[in-house]
């Protein structure tokens, strides 16, 4: 196994085919992952919508609405769902940034009259143990079937119905408040569309 | 039958004699930073193998048209060309473990393990026994990593690959899933592995 | 205030050490002594910016606008081995004497997990630009000299202790590291 004498030439030369054998086989598995890649994506926002919603059979993706909270900078989206032609309800995303350590994001699911039918957590960072219990059963269930006008989302330390999990009152807090935004979006949405079936 | 046992010993020694992790302290950086589960550890340990084989494989194809001086930059192009393609495959195929290995995907590319088998071995070695060097090397690092993840997510979790075996509000031994407890639980687990390998030597 | 808020978290709250896990080998390998971790701190510190500045350019103006952005992990390895042999050339010219200070470190930093790792971080930062991607670079590098200068200086203290025989080496310097990185837990709220 001798060594290759290493002349400009060759040296140029071997770098340069193992840059384009590199590059040519990158390309390739670039353009046969591209289409799984986005469908991977699209899956996991239709899985967590159907967990948050009662069934369905439209396409919440291709009716879903954008609009920008107010007070705040970033836009959220509303993905209303229908059963035979009828409104059923809508997965609203709902976020704060007051978090223990900073963004929590949840997808609330709404049923047609308002009320909380699931809510699923898309982002959070909060301490592990203490803020993340926030994706647990013994906490979220609190929040089903309740209806955001009569169910006060602030933590009984403050005055509301929530009751906040042990240590994390401050997660507790953002989680509160990123219901009530969804919320909020989805009132608007409702309203303005005549949907609202009280 | 030398050569058989000489191709043996080569498998054999990534996994105890040499373990990369406990023994040649290479790779550290993703060994502390996704073993926060079992799981992700055997993820990571798979992710690195096959990088690891590869890369050896196509250096030890192509070692005696690579110039000298040159070998350290081909190398490098050609690990990290697997690694792309182990992300871009992640991330279309298990996005789960994607989102959980996170910037430690890349990161294979600067595992001093991969690199230095290519220098140290694959550049000087047939393809038979690059490919039983990387795979000993690999099984190694798996069983560093699944090893240590399970340790820490069974104390750190209350549960193994996912399964688990308190109750959702259980107090566990947070620490461990935290980065002190990376730390803490490799060197108890050196310890223990250092131990049992003096006395079976 | 964002750049005070960068520089805090990236020194006390995200240790790129103790928390974040890049630029372990070097940690545990190069701190047995604190004259060679500051050498290497300095290393680190002038590799990790330049490449940063480096790679954030380019994956502004030709991987993005050109659709290649999968290649972002070849090229910017590829752009930290070219550059820390530059630097090596560049420094044994213009000057020796630093040379010979940080010379023995600079090869080792091109498989150092931290200066991939913070060329890679340092794009997603929140309204990201030049200039913060820079400071981010900068910031990390104080907080990997500070870890190591730390845990450097615990080490030679440790040398006159008297270490069980089965955990001498590895297992008491990860043991250590473990309290250092509990310590820093202690910064979690800072910011």
């Amino acid at each position: 196994m001798g060594k290759k004498e290493s002349t400009l030439t060759s040296m140029v030369l071997s770098l340069l085919v193992i840059t384009l054998a590199s590059g040519l086989t990158l390309g390739y598995v670039n353009d046969w992952t591209l289409e799984p890649k986005a469908q991977a994506k699209l899956d996991r926002k239709i899985n967590a919508i159907k967990l948050v919603l009662p069934a369905f059979d439209s396409n919440p993706l291709e009716d879903v609405i954008v609009v920008k909270p107010a007070q705040h900078q970033d836009s959220i989206e509303i993905y209303p769902a229908f059963k035979d032609e009828k409104f059923i309800g809508a997965a609203v995303i709902g976020y704060s940034d007051r978090g223990y350590s900073g963004l929590v994001k949840l997808m609330v699911g709404f049923n047609d009259d308002g009320t909380i039918e699931n809510i699923a957590v898309l982002e959070q960072k909060e301490t592990p143990g203490l803020g993340t219990k926030m994706k647990n059963e013994s906490f979220i269930s609190q929040f089903r079937g309740k209806h955001p006008s009569s169910y006060n989302l602030r933590v009984t330390k403050d005055g509301g119905d929530v009751d906040a999990m042990t240590g994390a009152t401050i997660s507790t807090r953002a989680f509160g408040e990123s219901v009530q935004m969804a919320f909020e979006e989805f009132r608007n949405y409702a309203e303005a569309n005549y949907l609202l079936n009280q | 039958m030398a050569e058989k046992t000489e191709q043996r010993q080569n498998f054999l020694k990534g996994i105890v004699k040499d373990n990369p992790v406990f023994v040649m302290l290479l790779g550290m950086c993703p060994t502390l930073g996704v073993t926060s589960s079992a799981f992700n550890g055997l993820g990571m340990g798979v992710a690195t193998l096959f990088v690891l084989l590869m890369s050896n494989i196509v250096v030890s194809l192509v070692k005696s048209q690579i110039p000298d001086k040159v070998r350290i930059p081909a190398f490098i192009i050609i690990i990290a060309s697997f690694v792309t393609i182990v992300e871009m495959v992640l991330e279309a195929f298990i996005p789960f473990l994607y989102e959980q290995l996170g910037i430690f995907i890349p990161l294979i590319v600067v595992n001093c393990l991969i690199l230095g088998r290519a220098e140290a071995f694959a550049s000087k070695n047939n393809l038979w026994s690059s490919i039983l060097d990387a795979l000993g090397m690999g099984a190694g690092f798996i069983l560093a990593l699944t090893a240590l993840g399970a340790v820490r997510e069974v104390l750190g979790s209350g549960s193994l690959f996912g399964w688990s075996f308190v109750s959702e509000d259980a107090n566990t031994f947070i620490l461990f899933i935290l980065p002190p407890g990376a730390f803490i639980a490799l060197a108890y687990l050196s310890l223990v592995f250092n131990r049992l390998t003096v006395k079976t030597s | 205030m964002d750049y005070l808020i960068i520089l805090l978290a990236a020194v006390f709250v995200n240790n790129i050490v103790l928390s974040q896990f890049l630029g372990i080998c070097p940690f545990l390998g190069v701190s047995n002594q604190v004259s060679t971790s500051i050498g290497m701190s300095g290393a680190v510190l002038f590799v990790m910016t330049i490449a940063t500045t480096v790679t954030y350019l380019l994956n502004e103006f030709v991987l993005i606008p050109s659709g290649l952005s999968y290649l972002r992990t070849i090229t910017f390895i590829l752009v930290i081995a070219a550059l820390v042999q530059m630097v090596e050339i560049i420094l044994k010219k213009v000057s020796p004497s630093l040379y010979q200070a940080l010379g023995v470190f600079l090869p080792l930093i091109t498989t150092n997990c931290a200066v991939l790792g913070v060329a890679i971080l340092a794009l997603g930062l929140e309204n990201g630009s030049l200039i913060k991607a820079v400071f981010f670079a900068v910031s990390n590098s104080i907080g990997f000299a500070l870890a190591l200068i730390v845990f450097a200086s615990i080490r030679e203290q440790l040398e006159l202790a008297n270490i069980p025989k089965g955990m001498k080496g590895v297992p008491i310097n990860l043991l250590i590291a473990g309290l250092l990185s509990l310590a820093f837990l202690g910064f979690a709220a800072l910011v």
